[in-house]
């Protein structure tokens, strides 16, 4: 089996990928070089995921691929097709936020906001695998997302909180 | 960032990659593309087409396999991530010091897609699983058009970004072979705890007789073109006792053997400064807590 494609009028591929984001199945054509990161927010409109170093660096666009928490801004559309994806629009699968979501808005972990996706979805990943991570486990878990403003503590205090742990709320 | 255009197939065997490689002129294998597609972002990489792993993996399964294997030692896939190596209990039961490199490399979302044979591959010479694998006198096999060749480790290395493999070959597996070293250790001295690459890279296999050395293996990262063995330090502490004062000796020798140089992330002199640092300590992990 190998990838369908279409060549468009400039005679560049066009393949044929089926890529389920957050429990449902889209298929879309994409180019070679369309990234996991554009196919969500130019193809989908799920603009949720944020593009920020677009290098690896920053952990913005930090989505799940069947469980795990990865950079979708190096992961080609080819390459995360069949692949489960979810997104931070994902996490919550009731109309209530998720409570990883709660606790950020409770301990003051969203300032500008724009780490608070990629940071959300790594926190999901990390309390998935270890559902009462210390606070040296939560900061390993987040060290590949970057935020400019929290400084982190109210960030990691949130999680641990998330996790069912006693934290004080200054 | 922007991505440039280029073709890409993703065919089933070992095989019709190899064959690919050759037919498709500036091609190149795409792994877990943590190294690739941010060198072609910033364009230092422009290659006309990708050869991706991904049916690979799933139509064979050792590329994705970290096991023992009697008579031949532990065999790791290629294409196994560094945080496959971290959570492999069999690779940490046997070798705890490759998973703790493993574990030293960027953050978790890199973890889950760079690959053991891209890191080999790429070259880099601060990467860090090539010193703790040459301690270790660990091999690779290479699978090309004309069958498979396995040659140690050390010696695929040429300088910054290059190396022995030929054009039509695939990385299928690294082996870290049964040896009488009874500890190992890497320890890597970064900028920050995560996401830094090595300023310094160090790792020690050594066999001890009580507080005897009888044989150790150095090898250091990012203070040379390519991972660097140690020969004098190795050979002045063959046969020593483990005491302070001999730790202390070897440290100034593999101070000065050392090749760094100066860049934006350290000076030549501190370079040389944390191999003699970072020496005693790996050493010294190696001998009290052996591959752990
Ligand atoms: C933010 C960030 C931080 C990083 N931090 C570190 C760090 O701390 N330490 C470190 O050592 N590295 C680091 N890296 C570098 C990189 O992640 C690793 O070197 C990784 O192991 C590369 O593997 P890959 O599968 O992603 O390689 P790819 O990008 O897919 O490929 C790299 C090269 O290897 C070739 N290749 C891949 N697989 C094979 C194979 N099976 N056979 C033959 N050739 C092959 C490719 O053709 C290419 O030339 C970092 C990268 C990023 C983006
Ligand atoms: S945008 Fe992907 S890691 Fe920064
Ligand atoms: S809240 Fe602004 S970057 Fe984290």
């Amino acid at each position: 089996m190998s990838e369908k494609f279409l060549l468009d009028d400039n005679g560049i591929k066009r393949f044929l990928v089926t890529i389920n984001v957050n429990g449902i199945d889209y298929t879309k054509m994409v180019k070679a070089n369309t990234l996991l990161a554009s196919f969500l927010r130019d193809d989908l409109d799920l603009t949720g995921t944020k593009r920020g170093c677009e290098l690896g660096d920053c952990g913005s666009c930090t989505v799940l691929v069947d469980g795990k928490p990865m950079n979708s801004c190096l992961i080609l559309a080819l390459e995360a097709d069949h692949k489960k994806i979810v997104t931070i629009e994902g996490v919550s699968t009731t109309d209530d936020l998720d409570i990883v979501q709660e606790k950020f808005l409770e301990f003051g972990a969203i300032q500008c906001g724009y780490c608070s996706p990629g940071m959300i979805m790594s926190a999901k990943a990390l309390l998935m695998r270890n559902p009462h991570p210390t606070y040296e486990e939560i900061a390993d878990g987040i060290a590949g997302n970057l935020c400019r403003c929290s400084g982190y503590i109210n960030i990691i205090r949130a999680i641990l909180s998330a996790s069912g742990q006693e934290v004080e709320n200054y | 960032m922007y991505l440039p255009d280029f073709d890409y197939y993703a065919p089933e065997s070992i095989g019709d990659v190899c064959r690919m490689l050759t037919e498709y002129e500036d091609s190149m294998i795409l792994s877990g593309g943590t190294d690739v597609l941010p060198k072609m972002k910033n364009a230092v990489l422009a290659p006309k087409t990708l050869i991706s792993l991904k049916r690979v993996i799933l139509n064979e399964p050792g590329m994705k396999s970290i096991s023992y294997e009697e008579g031949r030692g532990m065999v790791i896939g290629g294409a196994c991530t560094h945080n496959e190596l971290v959570f492999s209990e069999v690779l940490q039961s046997k070798y705890a010091s490759v998973s703790h490199a493993a574990q030293s490399i960027a953050a978790n979302q890199v973890r889950h897609a760079g690959t053991i044979a891209g890191n080999i591959i790429n070259a880099v010479p601060s990467a860090d699983l090539p010193p703790i694998l040459i301690a270790l006198n660990a091999s690779v096999t290479l699978v090309g058009i004309n069958g498979a060749r396995s040659l140690s480790l050390e010696s695929l290395f040429v300088g910054p970004g290059k190396t022995v493999i030929e054009r039509d070959e695939v990385l299928t597996e690294v082996v870290i072979p049964d040896q009488a070293m009874t500890g190992s250790a890497y320890f890597k001295y970064g900028l920050r705890k995560a996401g830094a690459l090595a300023t310094v890279g160090v790792a020690a296999a050594l066999q001890m007789e009580g507080n005897r050395i009888l044989d150790i293996r150095l090898a250091f990262g990012a203070v040379a073109p390519v991972p660097m063995r140690a020969p004098q330090t190795e050979s002045f502490l063959k046969g020593k006792e483990a005491t302070e004062e001999n730790l202390e000796a070897a440290a100034a020798i593999a101070h000065d053997e050392c090749k760094p140089i100066t860049d934006f992330r350290a000076s030549e002199e501190y370079r040389r400064d944390l191999v003699g640092v970072y020496s005693k300590r790996a050493i010294r992990k190696a001998i009290a807590d052996g591959h752990r």
